[in-house]
């Protein structure tokens, strides 16, 4: 009860901040549109907060800044690059006590229920941030709702798909990539017999690269409609049990402290011929000695589908998202609307290879990137993830209990019962099977 | 030493005047006042610098841990929004939890924060005096041998846990290369909770002899050569020259660096977090990685967080004390 009294407080607070801003206008609507009205009367400066990587993406971003403050003279942006890692408590800490918070951040996208569900992001339907938004893909644009609103606006996209080593799959005589989690465990055993020290894949233990096993049976973390934990339901008991499977067949033993990077120097490297992997780690690959210069080597499918026959992977990315504090609304939307534009997000693809979230964006040009090309049918099969503000924090059990079932012990119904207790303490109101 | 110098003078002085009457509370804090002010002045820096760096968050972390705040309910200054803290008063409940060990996990992670720590101060000390022991004979290039054996207390932590990480890696790694080289089978380092709680150990352990071992050379160095060649006259073996003149005369020493290195192990936050990275079961946490997760990951639960630092803090607090009143009557 009380929370909802400071909800309608803040509400009311914001709606006079805005009224005092913009002056002029005298009801809700107009006074959203007053700085769209006449951008080029909004003055000030704003601090920007990158993540992007800060040596080979970074300098896009603040090329572009560069343009966005020659369209608008009088307004200065404040660039910095946060690490990625950290930025979560470092923008949580400076939000909650508004002292050195951003205007404008750059987000991963499954971080927006969490900000916004702790007030931290401003709405930004009915503000200049948002324009031409049927432009934007469907998959991107959903991962910044909340309760109804929008609260981040796609900038970049991303999923999980399957990267092959085209090389080893010749040699192996196998033509296409596996479009099932059996015939991937298959394939595996062939390579396996056929080209000595290479193995199938090399999983990773990490709790959200367990998503397309979990899609392609059903199954997800929890059903928020039916207020019901659901990582122990019989879908994500079979979608597990196929993960372990794949585990104990096809892929290489996981060094558990360095997993990440192992998996990464075995695939580009040519000791695993397939990894379940994002977009990000292509420029990674491309260094290694079964990549290098060989671009083409390098092959891209869609995750491989579980029991339902759907192939499905999280969507991923960044949104921009405008701090709820910021003293300067009008020139945080301003900039958040020309750095998601169809013409920024060409530019930002054609220099990084990241994928746009604009349909208009993914020109012949922007194509011509491999990685690109290879991951926009990919795209087809993302999905978002339950936008709940505590999945951050689901992580964290899920993978303490995936790792215990991997490796061995504790039994995958035991496993995810013990992750399910874990959520629904995480979970207020939600009922544990 | 100082304080007693300073009551000396003034001792001498409250002796002097035939017996009064004990002057009342104020009298005698003004009295205090009048004659020491300087003495306040001098050490009000000192005061002031405690008082923000450490009693004030010390006292807001134990006022959270009787609250349910977490970041849901706290005040946000949100720039021209505020809203107001919501939290409330729960009295003892979040100790009640944690200790009755409704909460699940408090108890696990105390019995694995007191092995790691019992089997650290243990072999670290036991590995830290044979070392002394070895250097503190005369020698060739001694002070060459002093200088190696110092190196892992000179290099960062971190950088000494990743160079362990990197040479543990099971796939990539050099201990696995120099095994398999001999023929023998690849092993998995950091491959299960138990592999992974020896690793940390050995880590720790690597981290923390160089300072047992300079500590305990120095308490060697002042036992007197005299107490030693009495012994010898005495017919006494090695052994009882080493149980009944370097032991008791390292009490001092000892007592000392046992306690630090106690404390220090039971809140090494850095080599169980830097060394196994975020792929554990969580079997590895000790109490205060297992807080920090508390407060950094996801919605922050501040109160669960204060609340298992207070728990730490008292555990730490009475270890000390019953270590120091279980050696005083020896060392008097």
């Amino acid at each position: 009860m009380r929370r909802g009294i400071s909800a309608v407080a803040m509400a009311a607070a914001i709606v006079l901040g805005v009224t005092a801003c913009g002056g002029s206008g005298s009801d809700d609507t107009s006074d959203k549109g007053a700085a769209a009205k006449d951008p080029a009367a909004v003055s000030g400066t704003i601090t920007y907060w990158d993540t992007s990587d800060a040596k080979n993406e970074a300098p896009t971003y603040q090329a572009l800044i560069k343009d966005f403050e020659a369209k608008y003279p009088k307004i200065k942006v404040n660039y910095q690059n946060v690490d990625f890692g950290t930025v979560e408590q470092k923008f949580k800490a400076a939000a909650q006590s508004g002292k050195g918070a951003p205007d404008v951040i750059r987000t991963d996208v499954g971080l927006i229920p969490e900000y916004a569900s702790l007030h931290y992001i401003a709405p930004l339907d009915g503000t200049a941030a948002l324009s031409d938004t049927q432009d934007f893909l469907a998959g991107p644009m959903n991962t910044t709702k909340y309760e109804g609103k929008t609260y981040g606006v796609p900038s970049v996209t991303d999923t999980l798909g399957l990267l092959y080593n085209k090389d080893i799959f010749a040699k192996a005589g196998i033509t296409a990539p596996p479009t099932t989690w059996d015939e991937l465990i298959a394939d595996s055993a062939t390579i396996k017999a056929k080209v000595p020290g290479v193995a199938g894949t090399y999983v990773n233990p990490d709790s959200y690269f367990l998503f397309p096993v979990l899609f392609g049976e059903g199954a997800d973390l929890a059903d928020p409609a039916g207020k019901k934990v659901t990582i122990n339901s019989p879908e994500a008991v079979k979608a597990v049990t196929e993960a372990k499977k794949i585990y104990d067949t096809s892929s290489l033993k996981i060094d558990f402290a360095s997993a990440y990077d192992n998996m990464q120097t075995s695939f580009k490297t040519g000791k695993v011929a397939m990894l379940i992997q994002g977009p990000w780690s292509v420029g990674d690959d491309l260094t290694g000695s079964a990549f290098q210069g060989k671009e083409s080597n390098l092959g891209y499918a869609p995750v491989p589908a579980g029991s339902t026959g759907k192939a499905q992977a999280p969507t991923g990315g960044h949104d921009l998202a405008v701090y709820q504090g910021s003293k300067n609304l009008d020139a945080s939307y301003l900039f958040t609307q020309f750095m998601t534009s169809s013409a920024s997000q060409q530019t930002i693809a054609g220099k990084n290879g990241t994928l746009p979230t604009r349909t208009s964006a993914y020109t012949p040009e922007v194509l011509k990137n491999q990685t690109i090309a290879g991951f926009k049918p990919i795209m087809d099969t993302a999905r978002p993830r339950v936008a709940l503000p505590q999945v951050g924090s689901l992580f964290t059990p899920l993978q303490q209990e995936y790792i215990k079932i991997l490796q061995g012990k504790s039994s995958v119904q035991d496993g995810l019962d013990a992750a399910a207790k874990e959520f629904g303490k995480l979970l207020p109101g939600y009922t544990v099977q | 030493m100082t304080t007693a110098t300073m009551d000396d003078p003034a001792a001498g002085t409250a002796a002097r005047p035939p017996r009064e009457p004990r002057p009342g509370l104020m009298t005698s804090i003004r009295r205090s006042w009048d004659r020491y002010w300087y003495a306040w002045a001098m050490i009000a820096p000192v005061v002031i610098v405690l008082a923000v760096l450490v009693f004030y968050p010390l006292g807001y972390g134990a006022y959270l841990s009787l609250t349910n705040a977490n970041e849901t309910n706290v005040a946000k200054d949100i720039g021209p929004v505020h809203i107001g803290a919501t939290y409330h008063w729960v009295g003892l409940h979040n100790y009640w939890q944690v200790l009755s060990g409704r909460d699940g996990d408090f108890y696990p992670r105390l019995e694995w924060t007191l092995v790691w720590t019992v089997a650290c101060v243990a072999i670290t000390y036991s590995i830290g005096l044979g070392m002394a022991m070895l250097l503190n004979r005369k020698v060739k290039f001694r002070l060459f041998y002093r200088l190696c054996l110092i190196m892992p207390w000179a290099v960062p932590a971190f950088i000494g846990v990743f160079a362990w990480r990197l040479m543990l890696n099971s796939q990539y790694g050099v201990f696995n290369d120099i095994i398999t080289s001999v023929g023998l089978p690849a092993q998995d380092w950091l491959g299960s909770p138990l592999s992974q709680k020896i690793a940390v150990i050995m880590v720790n352990i690597w981290v923390g002899v160089p300072f047992m071992m300079v500590a305990l050379l120095g308490g060697l160095q002042s036992i007197p050569g005299e107490l030693y060649e009495a012994a010898e006259m005495d017919g006494a073996s090695p052994r009882q020259r080493f149980w009944n003149v370097t032991v008791p005369g390292l009490r001092p020493v000892t007592s000392t660096v046992v306690l630090l290195s106690t404390v220090w192990t039971f809140n090494m936050f850095a080599i169980i977090y830097l060394l196994l990275g975020n792929n554990t079961t969580g079997d590895t946490d000790i109490l205060v990685t297992y807080a920090y997760e508390k407060a950094f990951t996801g919605v922050s639960d501040y109160s669960a967080a204060a609340t298992y630092g207070i728990v730490i803090l008292l555990i730490l607090v009475a270890f000390s004390t019953f270590y120091r009143r279980q050696l005083k009557p020896e060392q008097a």
